[in-house]
C-alpha cells in the first residue's frame, strides 16, 4: 500500500509542489468518498470518525479551526448534519457542499413514532444505496475542480475510476438479492438507516423506529415490532455499529429471530474492520444481511 | 381488564424483565432513600448520581459496552468523591455539604469531558439514560445483587442509622458507630445509584430513591411502615408506570419516575402529613 502511494506521488509529481487541497467532510463515509475521488491532491479529515454518531455530534472549537481552515466542506445535507452548515456559518467559511444533492430523497417513514429524531422530514442516509454514491462521487468530484481548476483531469480520471467499482458494486448487490425469493428478502434493524438499501435491492427492513437514537424507548414500539415479527416470522435481526445492541438482542429474542451480525450504517469502521471503506461497508452489509437470510 | 394489566406481562418477557428490575429496585434503592430523607440528604443523592458519571463513561471507553466495567467504575468514582469530601469536611473549615457539592460538580464535569472527548458513540448516552426495557440477564443479576447486599447491610446497621438519624450527636458520643453507620450508609447510596443507572439511567436513577420516600413519609409516622410504604409506592409507581409505557407509548424511564412523582404530588394533597392533613385528617387527629 505505501509502496503504491509512493509510486502514485512520483507518477503525478507535479501535484508534488501544490500543497494538498484541505477539506473537511462531516463523517466517515464522506471522508472516504472524498480521498477515493481526491487521491493525493486533497488531505481529507472527518469531523465525526470510524464508529461515530454524526446524528448526536458536539462540536469542538479545533472542529471550527478546521472548517474555517478548509478549502472544501463537504456535508451530506438531507437534514443529516445540520450542525456542519451551523459550524461553517459560524466559523465564517464558504459555502458547504452537499454531497447529496440531486439525489432523489425517500421520505422519513412513519410507520411509528419517532420521538424527538430531528431528521426532518426526508430520510438523510441516501448512501445507503450505491446508486445515489455515484451522484456523491460526482458532486464531490465538482467541488474539487471548483477549488482546484489545476487539478481537473486528474479528479475527473478519479472520479471515473472510482465510479465504475461503484457501478459494478451496485450491480452485484442488486443481482445477489434479486436470485432470493421476495418474502425471504426481510430483516429487522435498530433504526430507519436501511430505507434506501432496501428501496433499491429489494429489501424489507423493519426497524425498530421509535426505539431511534436519542430516544427513549417506549414499551408500546418494542411491544409493536416483537408482534411484527413473530407474526411476519422474520428470521433475523441486526445490530448497528453506532446503537445499543442490548435492545435489538432481546427484541429478537423475544420475536424467536436469532441476531445476524453487525451493520454498519451511519458510521465506518476503524482500518481493521469490515468497514473500513464505503466500498467495503456495502459488502460487509449485503454479505451479512444475505447470509443472515439464507436459510 | 386482563387484557390492560395482565397480558403485556404475560406475552412479553421485556416486560416481565423490567418488572423484576422495579421490583428489585424498590426493594433495595427506596430504603436507602428513606433513610437519605430522614438524614435530610435528599439533593445528596442526586449529586451522587452525578458524581458516578466519569467512572461509568471510563469504564465504557476502556472496555466498551461491559457492565461489570461500568459498574465497578461507577462505584469507584461514587466511593472516591463520597470519602474526598468525608476527608475534607473533616480536616477544614468545609461542611460535609458543601465540599460534597465541590467534589461532585468537578466528577460530573469530568464526565462530561470524558463523554465528549471520546463522544463519538451515541451508545453511552443511550446507557446514561437507561434501558429497563432491554434488562438483559448480566443486569438483572447485578441489580438483584446489590438490593441483597443492600437489605442485609441495612438490617446490620439499622440500630446507629436510625440513631443516627434522630440524635447524631448521642451515636457519636458513645463511641466508634457513628463513621462506619455514615460510610457505611453512603456506600450504599453509591451502591444503589449504580444499580438504579443500569437500569433507569445516571439521570432518574435518584427519582425511584427519593419519590416514593417523601410521599411515604407524609402518610406514616414511624420507620418501619414508612418503609414498607415507600417500598409499595415504589414498586406501584414502577408497575403503572411500564403498563402506562406499554399503552400510552411513552419512554418506560421518565414514565416510572413521573408516576412516583404523581403518587408524591397526591400524598401531599391528601396525605395526613400532607398540605391539607390537619384539616382532612382533624377527627382522628382528635381521638387519638
Amino acid at each position: 500500500m505505501k509502496h503504491l502511494f509512493a509510486c502514485l506521488l512520483l507518477a503525478c509529481s507535479t501535484s508534488l509542489f501544490a500543497a494538498p487541497l484541505k477539506v473537511v467532510a462531516s463523517f466517515s463515509i464522506l471522508a472516504d468518498i472524498s480521498e477515493r475521488v481526491g487521491g493525493e491532491r486533497v488531505a481529507v479529515h472527518a469531523l465525526v470518525g470510524p464508529d461515530g454518531d454524526a446524528h448526536a455530534w458536539q462540536s469542538r472549537p479545533s472542529d471550527a479551526r478546521l472548517v474555517m481552515d478548509a478549502d472544501v466542506v463537504i456535508a451530506n445535507g438531507l437534514g443529516f448534519d445540520t450542525w456542519l452548515e451551523r459550524l461553517a456559518a459560524s466559523a465564517g467559511s464558504r459555502r458547504v457542499v452537499l454531497a447529496s444533492e440531486g439525489v432523489k430523497p425517500l421520505d422519513q417513514h412513519d410507520d411509528h413514532d419517532h420521538h424527538g429524531d430531528d431528521h426532518g422530514p426526508l430520510d438523510p442516509h441516501a448512501w445507503q444505496n450505491v446508486a445515489n454514491v455515484r451522484i456523491y462521487a460526482r458532486n464531490i468530484a465538482t467541488a474539487l475542480i471548483a477549488a482546484d481548476a489545476a487539478g481537473e483531469s486528474y479528479y475527473r480520471e478519479r472520479l471515473a475510476g472510482y465510479d465504475a467499482e461503484l457501478a459494478a458494486l451496485d450491480a452485484d448487490i442488486r443481482q445477489r438479492f434479486a436470485a432470493l425469493p421476495e418474502e425471504a428478502r426481510k430483516v429487522v434493524t435498530s433504526h430507519d438507516a436501511f430505507a434506501y438499501f432496501g428501496a433499491a435491492y429489494g429489501v424489507r427492513f423493519l426497524s425498530a423506529a421509535g426505539v431511534g437514537n436519542r430516544s427513549e424507548v417506549s414499551a408500546a414500539a418494542m411491544a409493536r415490532l416483537i408482534r411484527q415479527l413473530r407474526k411476519e416470522q422474520v428470521p433475523v435481526v441486526f445490530i448497528e455499529n453506532v446503537n445499543d445492541p442490548r435492545l435489538i438482542e432481546r427484541i429478537g429474542a423475544e420475536g424467536g429471530a436469532r441476531v445476524g451480525g453487525t451493520l454498519y450504517s451511519d458510521a465506518l469502521s476503524g482500518p481493521d474492520g469490515p468497514a473500513a471503506s464505503y466500498v467495503a461497508m456495502m459488502r460487509h452489509n449485503a454479505d451479512t444481511i444475505l447470509a443472515g437470510i439464507q436459510p | 381488564m386482563i387484557e390492560l394489566f395482565v397480558s403485556p406481562f404475560t406475552d412479553f418477557e421485556f416486560m416481565r424483565r423490567a418488572l423484576a428490575g422495579c421490583l428489585a429496585l424498590a426493594l433495595g434503592a427506596t430504603p436507602v432513600g428513606v433513610f437519605l430523607l430522614l438524614r435530610r440528604m435528599s439533593l445528596m443523592g442526586d449529586a451522587m448520581s452525578h458524581a458516578i458519571l466519569p467512572g461509568a463513561a471510563l469504564g465504557y471507553l476502556a472496555f466498551g459496552l461491559s457492565l461489570g466495567a461500568m459498574t465497578v467504575g461507577g462505584i469507584v468514582a461514587g466511593l472516591v468523591v463520597v470519602l474526598a469530601a468525608g476527608l475534607v469536611a473533616r480536616s477544614s473549615i468545609l461542611k460535609e455539604d458543601a465540599s460534597l457539592a465541590a467534589f461532585y460538580l468537578m466528577s460530573l464535569a469530568a464526565g462530561v469531558l470524558i463523554v465528549s472527548l471520546r463522544g463519538k458513540n451515541l451508545d453511552l448516552l443511550h446507557v446514561l439514560f437507561g434501558s429497563v426495557l432491554s434488562l438483559d440477564d448480566g443486569s438483572l443479576l447485578l441489580i438483584a445483587a446489590i438490593t441483597s447486599a443492600t437489605l442485609l447491610a441495612l438490617a446490620l446497621l439499622y440500630r446507629p442509622l436510625v440513631l443516627e438519624c434522630f440524635d447524631p450527636s448521642f451515636l457519636r458520643s458513645i463511641g466508634r458507630w457513628s463513621p462506619v453507620a455514615h460510610y457505611g450508609f453512603l456506600t450504599l447510596v453509591v451502591l444503589n445509584l449504580v444499580s438504579g443507572f443500569h437500569a433507569l439511567g445516571t439521570l432518574m436513577a435518584v427519582g425511584i430513591m427519593i419519590l416514593p420516600a417523601a410521599a411515604a413519609r407524609l402518610w406514616v409516622k414511624n420507620l418501619p411502615a414508612m418503609l414498607v410504604c415507600a417500598v409499595g409506592l415504589a414498586f406501584a409507581s414502577g408497575l403503572v408506570g411500564l403498563l402506562g409505557s406499554f399503552h400510552l407509548d411513552v419512554p418506560a424511564g421518565p414514565a416510572i419516575v413521573l408516576t412516583a412523582g404523581l403518587a408524591h404530588i397526591l400524598s401531599i394533597l391528601f396525605a395526613p402529613g400532607g398540605a391539607f392533613g390537619a384539616r382532612l385528617y382533624r377527627r382522628t387527629h382528635l381521638e387519638a
